[in-house]
C-alpha cells in the first residue's frame, strides 16, 4: 500500500484542491467521511484547502456531545488537520451569519470567505471536492 | 479528455448512479477517456452482484459491470465506506471473517487513495450526488 502511494504521488505538478462540506457532522455519514478523504488526501502532498458551508458550519461547532445519541464525536479530528499540512481552513460568512455563528464558536482557526470570495476561489482550482 | 467520477449515492434510491452512468456512457461514445470511476458513501451499494430489481426496471449494478467489461472500466468501492455497508469481494470477506462476499462484476475494493490519485491525474473531475 505504501509502495502503492509512492509509485502514485511521484513526479506531477502539484494541484490546487478544494474539499468542500456542506452538512452537518451526525445526521448524515457525509461530513465524517468526507474528513477521511481529507485525511487520506494529505499523503499526496497538493495544495489543499478546505471549505465549511451550509450546515457543515456546525462540524467545527465547539463543546460537541454525542454521547445520548450513541455516535462517536469525531470534532477532535479537525484539530489534526493542521498536522496533515491541511491549514487553509475556510468558513462561508453568509453560512455563518445565517446560523448566528462567529469565529469563536469552531474549534480549529478558520478564515471567514463571502460567499463571492469563495466562488472566485473555487474557480481558480484544479479540482473541487463536494461533500 | 480524461474524466474521473465519484458516485457517492447508492442505486435506486437516488438518481446519481443513473446519472453517473449515463454521462460515462455519453463521454466514451464521444471519444473521451474515463480513467475511474470511484464509489464512495453509499454509492458503494452499487457494487454488489446480490441486488435483484423487478424485470421491468433498468439494472443499475449490471449495466456498470457490462460497461467495464465492454470497455475496460476501472470501477473502484471504497474499502472502508464498503466495509460499514457490507460491500466485500472475498479478500475482505475473508480478512473480516464473513461467510459471504457479494461484489459485482468488474468492481474492485481498494483504498480512498484512489479517488485523490483519479483527480489528480484527470483534466476533469465530476461527483455524482447531493
Amino acid at each position: 500500500m505504501a509502495d502503492e502511494m509512492d509509485e502514485m504521488m511521484e513526479g506531477g505538478e502539484i494541484k490546487k484542491l478544494m474539499y468542500m462540506t456542506r452538512t452537518a457532522p451526525y445526521g448524515t455519514v457525509y461530513a465524517l467521511e468526507a474528513l477521511e478523504v481529507v485525511l487520506i488526501g494529505a499523503a499526496f502532498e497538493q495544495d489543499v484547502c478546505m471549505v465549511f458551508a451550509d450546515d457543515g458550519l456546525f462540524q467545527l461547532k465547539k463543546g460537541q456531545n454525542t454521547e445520548a445519541t450513541g455516535m462517536k464525536n469525531f470534532s477532535p479530528t479537525y484539530r489534526a488537520l493542521e498536522m496533515y499540512d491541511v491549514e487553509k481552513l475556510y468558513v462561508e460568512k453568509e453560512s455563518m451569519d445565517a446560523r448566528g455563528m462567529t469565529e469563536d464558536d469552531f474549534i480549529v482557526d478558520v478564515e471567514v470567505k463571502t460567499s463571492d470570495e469563495l466562488t472566485s476561489m473555487m474557480e481558480d482550482m484544479d479540482i473541487v471536492l463536494n461533500f | 479528455m480524461k474524466f474521473s467520477i465519484a458516485v457517492h449515492e447508492g442505486p435506486y434510491t437516488h438518481e446519481a448512479s443513473d446519472t453517473a452512468y449515463q454521462f460515462v456512457t455519453a463521454a466514451l461514445e464521444k471519444g473521451h477517456e474515463i480513467f475511474r470511476v470511484f464509489f464512495y458513501h453509499d454509492g458503494v451499494n452499487n457494487g454488489t452482484r446480490l441486488s435483484t430489481p423487478p424485470q421491468d426496471d433498468r439494472n443499475v449494478i449490471k449495466r456498470w459491470s457490462e460497461l467495464a467489461e465492454k470497455h475496460g472500466l476501472d470501477l473502484v468501492v471504497c474499502v472502508a465506506a464498503a466495509q460499514r455497508r457490507g460491500i466485500a469481494d472475498a479478500d475482505e470477506a475473508k480478512r473480516n471473517g464473513k461467510d459471504a462476499d457479494n461484489i459485482a462484476p468488474g468492481f474492485r475494493i481498494s483504498g480512498l487513495g484512489q479517488l485523490i490519485e483519479a483527480c489528480i491525474q484527470s483534466d476533469r473531475h465530476l461527483t455524482f450526488g447531493d
